[in-house]
């Protein structure tokens, strides 16, 4: 019986600009256990980054529920999210995805800085997921001075450092060739065959085929909810 | 993250620009740098007046001419009063009081001296042979004129140690005695030189009769012969001066009395209210600098949008967010503040020099100053730094 890490049950996101209301998300419900690699996709307009929000403890839903780990935190604080993103999540962004001019580890570590982990262990931690991701020898460069790859490889080495329950990556290829994207989504397929579950965002279908499952979104709504077989 | 922590990100931070970071750091350096200055020389002043004053001694009195509060702290500036009633008579009416232990009578002028070929002017005094006890003198070489050279209106003359200095060269004290120098045209005799001062005393009679030409006085010294009887003389002299001249209400009295300590505090008063006026000033530089500050921090913040989204996304709290935009801006002004207390000193200390008053840094003033740089940082960083604080990490994430 597998685990269930992400329980979504109904929820939907209303977004009121004046006296306008516009329903972004109008019931969505699904369950992601342990150890997958989904990937989430839809047209621009579909939902899709508003679904994304909720699942990276960014956003709350405004009516449903949304449990992590078991714990409902569809109506959590500010900080309580904050402390979630810091714990259970880790993120790689499509662009911007570090901070600028400053060195490869310190971009690593900052997560940690955010929890309470004495320096030392911070330190380990940074350099063991530094060299998952193969940059080991690259620690003291700063951010501006690597190439497209190498920026996404640190962004997945700190999205890995507090060891959280999901990887959450946001187009993470868009800004790559198609060679170094490839490089970037065999990082990801090893590190779900680790164990890592991963959810990816994304509207091309080359990327969503290194998943094992595909949610379509279509206006608000979830479309079709694939397994995929290998 | 601890406090160390948090401000090497500061620094970090304030590294990536560090052009604009010194920009905006000068405003709170030229604040802080006036105010140090200033306060500096205000203090070394005040002890300069104050330590010149003080050899008079706790139990001297001063009569001066010119109308006068009976609190003694009026009819300032006796000396270039033009009132004329204050006359010899007056002196020995207040000599033959009690409590007095002896007076002099006063009168000076600015001439110049010469000898040999070099000349300095100097502010020139008549007095009694009393005066010399009366302003505690201490001697390098000679003595003050006596009782006989006042009343034979000798051309006897006292000079200070600067002004043998300045007419016979440095360390000449030892063999000025006996050699002569002109006042106004007329040979002196030198007899006495007194250390740390850069006037000099003639009889008063030679003063009135030779020098100055005028009866009326400037001022009267009167030493009383205990401190504590101090208020009770001044009263006396006083209700003594105006039956002298003739005077029924105190409103109308023509002379005032103050003790030398009421003098030290009057201009101590006077020069603590111009240095609290010029540090006002100055502190408004430091008002702008803080403006500076807030701004360039909002302008900061909005640069670092995405960052902060960022930050938030890796699991920064909005406090996190807010301590750390903070620190980088007492960071800022705390380092202003240190290079202004650094340049401050240097300048009082060369300004001092100049002026040849002592150079006074008081631990106080400095720890104000840092006090008032962090406080800076603070009352104008807050308001950048929760405005970060507040930004939604979607809404940052997103920004462009």
């Amino acid at each position: 019986m597998a685990t269930k890490l992400i329980q979504l049950q109904n929820v939907t996101k209303t977004y009121v600009t004046g006296p306008v209301k516009y329903q972004a998300l109008r019931g969505i419900s699904f369950t992601i256990n342990k150890g997958e690699f989904v990937a989430i996709m839809g047209a621009s307009g579909s939902g899709k980054s508003t679904l994304m929000n909720i699942l990276g403890a960014l956003d709350i839903p405004t009516t449903g529920k949304y449990k992590l780990n078991k714990k409902d935190i569809s109506s959590f604080s500010d900080d309580d999210l904050a402390q979630i993103r810091n714990k259970e999540i880790g993120f790689v962004f499509q662009s911007f995805n570090l901070l600028p001019r400053t060195t490869v580890l310190k971009n690593v570590e900052r997560p940690v800085m955010y929890s309470n982990v004495n320096k030392k262990d911070r330190y380990k931690r940074a350099m063991e997921k530094l060299e998952m991701v193969g940059l080991a020898d690259k620690t003291n460069n700063l951010s501006n001075h690597l190439s497209g790859g190498q920026i996404q490889r640190v962004a997945i080495a700190r999205a890995l450092v507090m060891n959280p329950s999901l990887i959450l990556a946001d187009e993470p290829t868009g800004n790559l060739d198609s060679k170094t994207a490839k490089e970037i989504m065999d990082i990801l397929g090893s590190l779900n065959k680790q164990g890592v579950t991963i959810i990816l965002i994304t509207h091309e279908d080359d990327l969503a085929k290194y998943a094992k499952r595909i949610i379509r979104l279509h206006d608000g709504l979830i479309a079709t909810d694939k397994k995929i077989k290998k | 993250m601890d406090l160390q922590e948090l401000i090497s990100l500061a620094f970090e931070a304030l590294k990536r620009n560090i052009v604009r970071t010194l920009l905006t750091m000068l405003g709170i350096i030229i604040g802080i740098a006036s105010v140090i200055t200033i306060i500096s020389l205000g203090e070394g002043s005040t002890q300069s007046i104050v330590s010149q004053i003080s050899a008079f001694g706790a139990n001297v009195l001063t009569v001066s001419p010119g109308k006068s509060q009976r609190t003694g702290h009026g009819g300032g500036g006796g000396t270039t009063s033009t009132v004329t009633t204050l006359t010899s008579d007056d002196a020995e009416a207040v000599d033959k009081l009690y409590e007095v232990e002896t007076v002099s009578r006063i009168m000076s002028k600015t001439f110049t001296i010469t000898a040999n070929s070099e000349s300095s002017s100097v502010q020139v005094t008549g007095a009694d042979a009393s005066y010399g006890e009366i302003q505690g003198n201490k001697y390098l070489s000679g003595s003050f004129f006596d009782e006989g050279d006042v009343i034979g209106a000798s051309k006897d003359i006292v000079l200070g140690d600067q002004v043998v200095e300045d007419l016979f060269g440095e360390g000449a004290e030892q063999f000025v005695i006996g050699e002569t120098v002109r006042v106004d045209g007329r040979v002196f005799q030198v007899v006495g030189v007194v250390s740390d001062n850069s006037g000099a005393v003639v009889p008063i009679t030679t003063a009135q009769g030779f020098l100055i030409g005028q009866t009326h006085l400037d001022s009267i010294s009167v030493a009383v012969i205990d401190v504590e009887l101090i208020d009770k003389v001044t009263e006396d002299i006083e209700i003594l001066l105006m039956d002298n001249h003739g005077i029924d209400d105190p409103e109308l009295i023509d002379f005032g009395v103050r003790s030398s300590q009421a003098f030290v505090e009057t201009i101590s008063s006077v020069t603590g209210t111009l240095t609290a006026l010029l540090s006002g000033i100055a502190a408004i530089s430091l008002l702008v600098g803080g403006i500076g500050i807030m701004n360039i921090m909002l302008v900061t913040v909005t640069e670092r949008t995405k960052e902060i989204g960022l930050l938030k996304a890796v699991g920064a709290k909005n406090q996190s967010i807010l301590v750390q935009f903070l620190i980088e801006a007492v960071v800022l002004t705390f380092s202003g503040g240190f290079v202004g207390i650094v340049l401050g000193a240097g300048l009082a200390f060369v300004a001092s020099n100049m002026m040849s008053i002592p150079f006074v840094i008081r631990l106080s003033s400095v720890l104000l100053s840092f006090g008032v740089s962090v406080g800076v940082g603070i009352l104008f960083g807050y308001y950048p730094a929760k405005k970060a604080a507040k930004l939604s990490p979607i809404d940052a994430l997103r920004y462009e």
